[in-house]
């Protein structure tokens, strides 16, 4: 049922490309196969998939959305004023950023839609306000002591050989499964690739583009509040100037994922082993020791421009050629 | 056959205007059950209007439709289609990176649990496109389809989200004889289970191999309404293209002059697949009129002549000096300017001013380095707009917010700018009311005697045997004949256009 086809394709190459990064990293440090490497690459990159679950679904719709470090950052300075400042319950907090994060996103979709202007320009302007406001908030970083979080950091699953799965990447995982089946089964999701296909066509076919961009946005929001939510567990602390850039990394691991820059095209699945193959390069050069940590970005950069490339040659092979009659 | 069968469709007095034209003036349409019905015109005819109004895509201002007796006023496609009005354009609006099933069932997919039934999509779709002929996997990605399978997927999209009107606009155009004659079975079963197809195509073959009836629009207002099968092929023309009524005054035949010096001889000028070699004599202060209908290659001779497509065979010489032309820019450079038809499309940049419109051409020639200077262009734009009588407060105004008659003068004093020899007009008249059309018309016939040598595509033949001292007809994409002196009369030239050229036919038509 699995046909290789243009759409097939780029996810099997992302796939062959973890695989083969993996089989190399094993090769010379035979300690990444254990699974207290693989619970501790999902754990920190937890925030980053995320991020991606709702980039993949602004992608595919044709759109980008540069604000969501930006919300993300936000919320993990808001979430240490609510808890440690007004002395709020994390769960309410919690209940408070999402709930917040999705009406903020909502309003960037409405605003794309309505004023018909460019993501790009709407998301970097959301990006800016988010940055501002957590500035505004605290420009310290402030530490977040409540008993509950010390709880919720010490919930985990326990993999066989000793590693442990915490509940920052459980989260993950469950947002890539909810994230899958609303994109992939439902009626919703199909109009999410319809947007992405030619917006105006769906218009015509009676796709309601303006209540799918607002779910679009409002999706990307909810998961870069998540996101926040996620990074504050983890650090165990907010800061204003948490996720500064993360929004292109998370752009970058949809694309390795397969998915076209130019919407449409792509899914859920490939955005994970995008995320997974940074952390994976990651892992590796903290295995190295002797490499600067800045090298990730360079071999994300010539991994970009070769998936790039892949898919234009994708695209242009699998254009129907002549007529079938 | 279709004579006693039951009113499906009647539309009363549909009228649309937009600033400066009506697009649409009281125009009546009737369609029967089991019929298929022409709808036929010129560009600017009104025909996409009509189309527009049917399908809810626009507003009427007047007029009625009604449906099975029953009173239909549609708000939206939407709209439309729940009544069962569908339209399929010539233009696929399907969506390529979704697969054929997601196409046909998309915004009304079979769910199960709240999830799509993927597997149902694609059961019922293989069942629907069978009924079409299609033995293919609906699973498939539509782009992975020839452009005639998706047309045909799209009428099976249409037809099944309960159509009893359907509208094919230009489903034709990109198909080869094969796939319009599997389009055509598809038709006469659509008809025959009890739905009405209104037709809209400029190939006329296929007008008389399929079609019941023939609505024929032009300018706007309803020529008339025909059975095919009284309908000579004569007189169809002569009600699309609109005979001179006897006694018009303004479209005097200008009286033989003496012709100009040489200027331009362009010899069996042709390029494969687009026009077929066609040779031409323009001489300085001479009119040739290009004549023919939609799609029979009279766009195409000026795109040659300007160098906006590479010619294949024959050539073209200018004061006696053979001339390659390597793009617009060569034919720019020897003195050629070009209003083309679509002045949205090809021709006026909306957004920017009307002086900034009019020194376009000049300013590309002479350079993007050397800027005219601003006191220059307002002077140049001042004068065209007061030789033009352009009606505008000032020349600053974005052109987007003139009428199509002033945009039109806006766009001929762009070229006019550069002080042209010769002027090629592609319909310098579609879509404007009729004062502009006679002062463009005027305008044409004083350039003209200034010396100016003009090459002007027209359908209104009764314009162009006033003005043309030559008429070229066009047929199927190739020259049909020249008219000269006493012959160039609105009746020889449909009666050019009509009569078929003695050559092997072209495989377009069924």
């Amino acid at each position: 049922m699995m046909r290789i086809n243009a759409r097939t394709l780029p996810l099997l190459a992302t796939l062959g490309v973890f695989i083969l990064l993996y089989a190399l990293c094993a090769i010379q440090y035979p300690a990444m196969l254990s699974s207290r490497v693989i619970g501790n690459l999902l754990t920190d990159n937890a925030f980053l998939g995320v991020l991606a679950v709702g980039m993949t679904f602004v992608i595919l719709s044709g759109g980008i959305d540069l604000s969501v470090g930006a919300v993300m950052g936000f919320t993990t300075i808001a979430l240490a004023v609510m808890i440690e400042g007004a002395g709020l319950h994390p769960l309410t907090s919690f209940t408070i950023v999402l709930v917040g994060g999705a009406l903020f996103g909502c309003g960037i979709g409405a605003a794309i839609h309505w004023l018909k202007a460019p993501p790009f320009i709407v998301t970097l302007t959301a990006m800016f306000l988010a940055r501002g406001a957590a500035l505004l908030l605290s420009t310290d970083s402030i530490p977040v002591r409540h008993e509950f979080y010390q709880t919720l950091s010490g919930l985990s699953l326990s993999l066989p050989g000793g590693g442990r799965l915490g509940l920052i990447a459980l989260l993950m995982l469950l947002a890539f499964v909810a994230g899958g089946v609303l994109l992939h089964f439902t009626r919703a999701g199909l109009k999410v690739y319809a947007l992405g296909g030619n917006a105006r066509f769906a218009g015509l076919m009676g796709i309601d583009t303006a209540r799918t961009t607002i779910l679009v946005y409002g999706v990307s929001s909810t998961m870069a509040a998540l996101a926040g939510i996620i990074f504050s567990l983890y650090t165990r602390s907010g800061y204003a100037l948490t996720g500064v850039g993360v929004e292109l990394d998370a752009i970058a691991a949809v694309v390795i994922g397969g998915t076209l820059l130019s919407g449409g095209v792509g899914g859920m699945a490939g955005s994970l082993i995008g995320v997974l193959i940074q952390g994976l390069i990651l892992t590796w050069i903290t295995f190295d020791g002797s490499l600067s940590s800045w090298w990730t970005k360079i071999a994300i950069g010539m991994l970009l421009f070769i998936f790039i490339g892949l898919q234009r040659l994708i695209l242009q092979f699998s254009a129907p050629t002549g007529r079938t009659g | 056959m279709a004579d006693r069968a039951a009113l499906l469709l009647a539309a009363r007095g549909l009228t649309r205007t937009y600033p400066g034209v009506r697009a649409l003036d009281g125009v009546d349409l009737t369609l029967r059950t089991g019929e298929i019905h022409a709808l036929l015109g010129e560009n600017g005819a009104g025909k996409s209007t009509l189309i527009n109004l049917l399908t809810g895509a626009q507003p009427m201002e007047a007029g009625s439709i009604q449906l099975d007796g029953r009173d239909v006023r549609p708000r939206s496609p939407a709209d439309a289609t729940a009544s069962g009005i569908v339209a399929v354009y010539q233009e696929i609006t399907l969506l390529p990176n979704l697969s054929v099933a997601e196409n046909i069932y998309l915004g009304r997919e079979p769910t199960r649990f709240g999830l799509v039934d993927r597997a149902r999509m694609r059961r019922d779709g293989a069942t629907l496109l069978s009924r079409f002929g299609l033995s293919i996997d609906p699973a498939q990605p539509l782009s992975a389809f020839s452009t005639a399978v998706q047309q045909l997927i799209a009428i099976a999209r249409a037809v099944d989200m309960s159509a009893r009107v359907l509208i094919l606009d230009e489903p034709t155009a990109s198909l080869d004889s094969a796939e319009v004659a599997v389009l055509f079975r598809v038709m006469r079963e659509l008809a025959g289970s009890g739905m009405a197809v209104l037709f809209v195509t400029h190939f006329l073959d296929q007008v008389y191999a399929v079609t019941d009836r023939i609505t024929v629009l032009r300018g706007g207002k309803l020529v008339g309404e025909r059975r095919t099968a009284d309908l000579p092929r004569l007189d169809l023309v002569a009600m699309m293209l609109g005979k001179l009524p006897s006694g018009d005054g303004h479209l005097q035949r200008h009286a033989a002059r003496e012709p100009g010096a040489p200027f331009i001889n362009v010899k069996g000028l042709g390029k494969r697949h687009l026009v077929a070699p066609f040779s031409a004599e323009i001489r300085q202060g001479d009119v040739l009129g290009v004549a023919g209908l939609l799609g029979s290659g009279r766009t195409e001779t000026a795109l040659l002549l300007f160098g906006a497509e590479r010619a294949d065979s024959g050539q073209i010489v200018v004061d006696g000096e053979p001339v390659t032309l390597k793009g617009p820019r060569d034919a720019i450079r020897l003195g050629f300017g070009f209003c083309p038809e679509d002045r949205k499309l090809d021709g006026i940049v909306p957004d920017l001013s009307i002086r900034e419109n009019i020194v376009l051409a000049l300013q590309a020639r002479q350079g993007w380095m050397k800027r005219l200077p601003l006191a220059r262009q307002r002077e140049l734009a001042d004068t065209f707009i007061k030789l033009l009588n352009i009606r505008t407060p000032d020349a600053e105004k974005p052109i987007q917010l003139l009428s199509g008659g002033n945009q039109q003068k806006a766009l001929l004093a762009r070229w006019l700018a550069t002080n042209p020899r010769l002027l090629i007009l592609d319909e310098p008249t579609r879509g404007i009311d009729v004062g502009a059309h006679a002062e463009i018309i005027l305008l044409l016939e004083k350039l003209r005697d200034e010396g100016m040598a003009l090459y002007v595509i027209s359908s209104e033949v009764e314009e162009v045997a006033a003005y043309a001292d030559r008429v070229m007809v066009m047929r199927e994409r190739r020259q049909a004949g020249m008219l000269t002196g006493g012959d160039v009369t609105p009746a020889a030239i449909i009666d050019a256009i009509v009569t078929p050229v003695e050559m092997p036919p072209s495989g377009r038509a069924a």
